[in-house]
């Protein structure tokens, strides 16, 4: 890269606008070196996950807990959001395919779209902006304020109280959210369905259920479960690593999200090219 | 109550303690290009409470992390209880860890537990206590700090005196036999200053625990120290009593005093 545009300091000395080529290499480098420290440190803590879930003690207790703040305290954004992915879906499905007249097939195809795609992937994305967020939010302000500190000195592993809870707690919760907003979503297409037509709840749900096969539902639960750890892992990763004071717990809520957000789709596209290899 | 205590303190506890509780070697400990403690030599006796001064920034944070192996140590040995902290692994320094308290210059209260549990999570360590003992060993510290109404309450509901004898109160309830204070009375009032120190020194009485106590408070130095240790560039600069550095020619150690 060359220096474009150079004018003059007090001493009379050329300044570059833009850096000359090799500052420029030495930031692509310092960026690339991040990244994969960032990678590296995220398996490690990956893997000490998988060596920690396992060995007791277990804490049921706080994984209840856990369990009961993630998903029980999710119900109503997931649900409200759920409603409203039915409705917008169902209107702005109705007049491309009634331009076809195929407006029978509306219950089938929002269904399908539901339950396959846009159910699991929505419902994990609000719950990364949730969840995630707030588990790394609590993380980091925990670890500023040497509550972890604290428990550690105290001879509890907080890696396991802290940690391996939140990220089961996700992996197990998230499912089921996901299960519970397709209902809804389900009946708000429903609802929106009878805004022009007489569609009984029957006729609605029979049309839904005859074009879903196993192969729609099962792989849509199973990445579910994924979504689920990835947004525990990189909340927990991005608070307990928090070091930058106040400043990090900001930094760490807004990266989990991203973060999360980012590996949730990267996980849905691997997700849809596995299942189109058996279908 | 004595029957309790007698059920929280481990084998080892009542084994025959060293009469050195803490042991330092030539102790250096760095952050990137920042020597923090360098050549760092101490003891500390049992039933001795070692005030240490220093500036900011000058390691004792560092130093009392490093005892609980809150940190690494770059060089040099720790002996806490006749232990190398170094050479433990994570089952032993947990043994040990249960054997000193900390209590944090914030108090490291957990917000989302309130009083109650904040006190009954270090006994979750031991399990073979039951229910109505963990109460009354919750009452009991509560009532040592003057705090028995603040049972229910979340952290967040409290002043920072208050957080700091609760935090005092859970360092206390496993009895430890060392204490460790980070900066026990920083962002207090004089007059809660004063009170945190005389609970400090009036439970080293009750429950004859060695400590040691990192302060920049010199009314809170003067009232709950046996002897005190000046730091300065990493390593031990003057010792002595309180009133023998309070007439120190230093001026370093001098500018404590004044």
């Amino acid at each position: 890269m060359e220096i474009i545009t150079p004018t003059k300091n007090k001493l009379d000395k050329p300044v570059a606008f833009i850096q000359p080529n090799e500052q420029t290499g030495n930031v692509v480098k310092k960026a690339l070196m991040d990244f994969f420290m960032e990678v590296t440190l995220l398996s490690r803590f990956t893997i000490r996950f998988f060596k920690q879930v396992f060995l007791p003690p277990y804490e049921l207790k706080e994984l209840l807990k856990q369990c009961y703040v993630i998903g029980y305290k999710s119900l109503p954004l997931v649900g409200i959001t759920g409603f409203i992915m039915g409705v917008v879906l169902t209107i702005q499905s109705r007049p491309t395919l009634a331009q076809f007249g195929a407006e029978s097939w509306l219950p089938a195809m929002v269904g399908i779209s539901i339950i396959r795609e846009i159910g699991p992937v929505i419902t994990a994305l609000i719950c990364a902006g949730k969840v995630g967020s707030g588990i790394g939010a609590e993380l980091a302000s925990m670890k500023v304020t040497e509550q972890i500190d604290a428990m550690e000195v105290s001879g509890i592993n907080p890696f396991k109280y802290l940690v391996v809870t939140r990220i089961l707690a996700t992996t197990i919760m998230l499912p089921i959210l996901v299960i519970v907003s397709d209902a809804i979503a389900l009946g708000g297409s429903l609802l929106a369905v009878n805004i022009k037509a007489d569609v009984s709840f029957n006729l609605f749900f029979g049309n839904v259920f005859e074009k879903l096969v196993f192969m729609d539902v099962i792989p849509a639960v199973i990445k579910t479960f994924f979504f689920g750890f990835a947004i525990g892992l990189i909340g927990c990763f991005k608070g307990y690593n928090s070091n930058k004071g106040t400043e990090g717990v900001g930094e760490s809520a807004n990266s989990s999200v991203v973060y999360a957000s980012l590996l949730i789709f990267i996980m849905d596209m691997i997700a849809v090219q596995i299942t189109s290899l058996f279908s | 109550m004595e029957t309790i205590t007698k059920d929280i303190q481990s084998e080892e506890t009542n084994k025959e303690q060293p009469s050195l509780m803490i042991e330092i070697d030539h102790l250096s400990k760095s952050f990137g290009s920042k020597v923090v403690l360098k050549d760092f030599n101490m003891t500390l006796n049992k039933g001795e409470n070692l005030v240490i001064l220093g500036k900011s920034g000058s390691g004792k944070s560092v130093l009392i992390k490093l005892l609980v192996r809150l940190l690494d140590i770059d060089e040099g040995t720790v002996k806490v209880l006749g232990q190398d902290v170094v050479q433990l692994d994570d089952s032993d320094l947990n043994k040990l860890r249960k054997k000193i308290g900390f209590l944090f210059q914030s108090a490291a209260l957990y917000d989302s537990m309130s009083v109650r549990e904040n006190l009954e999570f270090p006994m979750r360590v031991m399990k073979d206590l039951k229910a109505q003992d963990k109460e009354k060993l919750v009452k009991e510290a509560l009532e040592n700090v003057g705090l028995e109404d603040a049972i229910d309450k979340k952290p967040s509901e409290l002043s920072g005196g208050m957080r700091k004898r609760i935090g005092l109160a859970r360092t206390l309830i496993l009895k430890p036999d060392i204490i460790l204070y980070d900066e026990p009375t920083t962002g207090l009032d004089p007059i809660t200053s004063k009170e945190i120190s005389k609970l400090i020194l009036d439970m080293q009485k009750k429950y004859m625990t060695t400590s040691i106590i990192i302060t920049h408070d010199m009314e809170c130095a003067r009232i709950t120290s046996n002897r005190v240790i000046v730091i300065k560039d990493g390593s031990v600069l003057a010792e002595g009593t309180y009133a023998e550095l309070a007439k120190s020619d230093d001026a370093f150690v001098h500018s404590f005093f004044e």
